[in-house]
């Protein structure tokens, strides 16, 4: 029998920075981005103003933000318990005609005012903004709930497929949902406009009251933060690791895998959910066509470019795709054609920047730009101990006969 | 002795086939409580599968497994665990991105109470409950020896330390019987001879029955108070250490029956 002995230079597991340094600093910031828009931005020169709208337009940083909502939700799913989704864009959907249905003129046949700040007058169900949020979660659970359950049993790849499939039929039960039996659910590609403005402390927000909506988003985002922590360091983050360790041995170690999986998958879909609806309000309208394929591709590239696993890491790769998306990339084209004389289309090429992006994250940073510290280990651990080799490895497994 | 007293587990009759290939063939076998018994045999003989039929992870296609004397038969295998049928590897598998105290602490799952809301909210039963298993898993690993490695990840540590980890887990789900797959599998004989006198202090101190698949003859001999002996798929022979080193099918089975001729 082999002799081996080992003993590996103990690597201890120490974040750069504490997560209660990252949550003040992430705080400090959202303050500081607030009153530099609400105080200091009208009083600078007019040639600054510009130059901020054209780079960093607040309303470019209130949908960065719904980005992160939904990116720190998938977290959960893709990061903390390990299980491929692909039609994340579904729960984001559902979330979003919640706000349409809930909040909105749209149900005309009903007049049904709560909490709502909209003058009564007005037919439809107006609904509570914050209670709508509740209503949103609770629906994309259930559907979590309801997609998950029958798919949770298949291996991942499989899975992923299957949730390909769920992203690809929600929205398009959405864009043809005019008329269900004589039931109009959707209005179909004309989509569902206005939304309700936000109402907070009897004050209506108008659509462009961008710096209240601002602070409401970095509220729903800390929520999301602190939820995803509070879960991660708990009793279900510990299983939701186990079984992206390694799902036989957690399943050995009583931790049922169906309902703990169920359980990533529901608070996924609760904050799906909540950007749907954050959503809705900040376009002020829903619309079918724009719940595509490419949504649940981007925010899994949030994660994974990020850092899976880690909310910062998340929380900034978010927020970078999701800037260089909607206003980077076509203010530098604009300022490339502009100083070359040239007229060349940027944002179209939007693709095709973002996978060479891709591709280069992960030939040279695999981890992602903030990651969670214990992935960092796995994916440099072969750089610089090539030539030990695995012990376990050296043993014959037997054949399960 | 040990040997005497009820069964904790116990297999009635297993039969497992794959496709048309009988891996385990009408196997009967029982654990006593607080006793340490061993499972041999050539390789392919079905002891693997048998394991795996105890822990849940196949259905026998026939015969019953009792735990408690309770049927326990085809549950899924986090039903078995919770009961408190825990188990090692044979090829380690440690959970090697989370620490040793993780490790241990993923194990105690079912015996933890928290919900979704009572973590979010952090109520104060959430967070005594966790300080509380934190200590016990702390407890845990200083019982197998590996104390100081609690906030290290399991893959960094050494593979002694990985197979006592692997046992500290497993404990964790405070079970009655314990089933160790092959845990001497890449120990040197010193090793070895420690891992004996570990095997009766698991026993002894936690008050439970340890049934062991092993390769290393000289550990079964030593650590063995009854051995079973598994040769495809079937029991072939059963008895005390001395009983199966003279038995001639068991010699026949390692061996060959080329052996006795010469």
């Amino acid at each position: 029998m082999a002799i081996i002995t080992r003993k590996k230079a103990s690597k201890k597991p120490r974040a750069p920075f504490s997560q209660r340094t990252w949550s003040i600093g992430f705080f400090s910031l959202a303050v500081l981005i607030y009153i530099f828009y609400t105080y200091i931005l009208p009083h600078t020169p007019d040639g600054f103003q510009s130059q901020i709208q054209t780079w960093f337009p607040p309303s470019a940083l209130n949908e960065a933000l719904v980005w992160v909502i939904a990116a720190l939700g998938l977290n959960i799913v893709v990061g903390y318990a390990g299980l491929l989704d692909l039609g994340f864009v579904a729960f984001w959907a559902i979330g979003g005609y919640t706000a349409g249905w809930f909040m909105s003129g749209f149900f005309n046949q009903w007049n049904f005012h709560f909490g709502s700040e909209s003058a009564k007058v007005i037919p439809g169900i107006h609904l509570s903004f914050w209670l709508v949020l509740v209503i949103g979660a609770l629906i994309c659970a259930f559907f979590g709930i309801v997609i998950g359950a029958p798919t949770l049993r298949l291996k991942s790849d499989y899975l992923a497929i299957v949730t390909l499939g769920f992203g690809e039929i929600i929205p398009q039960i959405f864009v043809n949902g005019e008329n269900i039996h004589g039931f109009n659910l959707s209005n179909g590609t004309k989509g569902i406009s206005p939304v309700d403005s936000i109402g907070i402390f009897g004050k209506r927000l108008g659509p462009f009251d961008l710096n209240y909506k601002y602070m409401i988003f970095v509220a729903m985002a800390a929520f999301m933060v602190f939820i995803s922590l509070r879960l991660r360091s708990g009793r279900l983050g510990r299983a939701w690791l186990a079984i992206r360790e390694d799902e036989l041995a957690a399943s050995m170690m009583g931790v049922p895998l169906m309902k703990t999986k169920l359980a990533a998958y529901a608070v996924g879909a609760i904050s799906g959910g909540l950007a749907g609806v954050a959503y809705a309000t900040h376009v002020n309208g829903i619309f079918a066509e724009r719940f595509q394929f490419s949504i649940s591709i981007i925010l899994l590239a949030m994660v994974v470019l990020g850092g899976m696993g880690n909310v910062w890491g998340v929380m900034v790769g978010a927020l970078l795709i999701a800037w260089v998306n909607s206003t980077g990339l076509p203010a530098f084209g604009n300022e490339i054609n502009s100083t070359f004389n040239t007229n060349i289309n940027f944002p179209s090429y939007t693709f095709l920047i973002f996978g060479a992006l891709l591709i280069l994250m992960m030939l040279f940073r695999r981890e992602g730009i903030l990651p969670e510290s214990r992935l960092k280990l796995l994916m440099h651990e072969n750089d610089d101990e090539s030539g030990n080799e695995q012990p376990h490895d050296e043993i014959s497994e037997e054949e399960d006969l | 002795m040990a040997l005497d007293s009820a069964p904790v587990l116990e297999a009635k009759n297993i039969s497992v086939e794959f496709g048309g290939l009988k891996a385990v063939d009408d196997v009967s076998f029982a654990i006593p409580d607080r006793s340490v018994v061993s499972l041999i045999g050539p390789n392919g003989a079905g002891k693997t599968t048998f394991f795996n039929v105890l822990t849940g992870l196949y259905k026998p296609t026939s015969g019953f497994v009792t735990y408690d004397n309770e049927d326990i038969t085809g549950l899924v295998p986090h039903k078995i665990a919770e009961r408190g049928v825990a188990r090692t590897f044979q090829n380690i598998r440690l959970f090697g991105l989370m620490t040793a105290e993780e490790n241990v602490m993923v194990a105690m799952h079912s015996h933890l109470k928290a919900g979704i809301i009572g973590t979010i909210v952090g109520t104060p039963k959430q967070r005594s409950e966790e300080r509380e298993a934190r200590a016990e898993a702390q407890a845990l690993l200083n019982f197998v020896g590996i104390g100081k490695t609690a906030k290290e990840f399991a893959r960094n540590l050494s593979y002694g330390d990985q197979r006592r980890l692997e046992v500290a887990r497993a404990l964790a789900l405070r079970p009655k019987v314990l089933l160790l797959d092959e845990p001497t599998a890449g120990m040197n004989p010193q090793e070895s001879a420690v891992f004996v006198d570990f095997v009766y202090k698991v026993r002894d101190e936690k008050n439970i029955a340890i049934l062991l698949i092993e390769h290393d003859m000289s550990v079964v001999m030593k650590v063995s108070e009854r051995i079973t002996v598994l040769d495809r798929g079937t029991k072939i022979a059963e008895g005390s250490p001395a009983e199966i080193k003279s038995n001639p099918r068991v010699i026949e089975a390692y061996l060959g029956k080329s052996a006795e001729v010469h």
